[in-house]
């Protein structure tokens, strides 16, 4: 399964780019699961996930939890904790 | 009504209360947050997600409309690149009477902080860059709200 990932703030920065199309490994069910994959792909990752508890997720749109299954998502966004207003 | 917008250019705070107020509302309160030059700040950058941002607003503001009697409210964020003095994001809230207009504009602003998908990076005269750290202050406000 493909999935779109997008990464704002300092994940984007530490990814080293806007977004991507990855093509899921098995067994990759909740955004949790995309976090510890994506933190132990590369040294990109590992920076940007390296505190799991700082990362925030939508899917689709939706402000969900670590929990929560991708399912057959178009988008996943990971980001910081908001700071706007 | 609602009306919100998220966009990079200056935000004119005349004409905004202007349009928002045409229906002549009883009551309007208002909260116009500014970029503040401290500790030699030369530039707030704020980042945002070309569509949830804007969604973002809309939620709230229509949340806003669940819990309070409004005739309007307006949210209007500013993004990209500004400078000290700049005006940052706009709230507008309309009702008939002072203490549901107040009580919701002090709502929009609470849960923007903490809802809405939008993330600052502040530049410094001596060349530091660094995004801004969640506070736990902003949450503490914004769970005042439940």
């Amino acid at each position: 399964m493909t999935l779109d990932i997008a990464y704002f703030a300092w994940v984007r920065e530490r990814m080293g780019m806007a977004a991507e199309t990855v093509a899921l490994p098995a067994g990759i069910a909740t955004v949790g699961d995309l976090v510890r994959w994506l933190a132990a792909r590369d040294a990109r990752g590992a920076r940007a996930f390296a505190e799991p508890g700082r990362i925030r997720a939508a899917v689709d749109g939706a402000m969900v939890g670590a929990d929560a299954p991708i399912g057959d998502a178009g988008e996943v966004a990971l980001f910081p904790p908001v700071t706007g207003g | 009504m609602i009306r919100v917008a998220v966009r990079a250019e200056a935000i004119d705070v005349a004409a905004e209360l202007a349009a928002h107020d045409a229906g002549g509302h009883g009551a309007s309160a208002s909260f116009v947050g500014r970029v503040r030059g401290d500790g030699g700040l030369t530039e707030l950058f704020l980042d945002h997600h070309p569509a949830m941002t804007a969604a973002g607003l809309t939620a709230l503001a229509e949340e806003a409309a669940r819990r309070w009697t409004l005739d309007a409210s307006t949210l209007i964020h500013r993004v990209g690149a500004m400078a000290p003095g700049d005006t940052i994001v706009l709230v507008l809230a309309s009702s008939r009477h002072r203490a549901e207009a107040l009580a919701a504009c002090e709502y929009l602003i609470d849960r923007l902080k903490t809802d809405v998908m939008l993330w600052k990076r502040e530049s410094f005269a001596d060349g530091r860059v660094a995004w801004v750290e969640e506070r736990g202050a902003d949450r503490a406000r914004a769970a005042r709200w439940g």
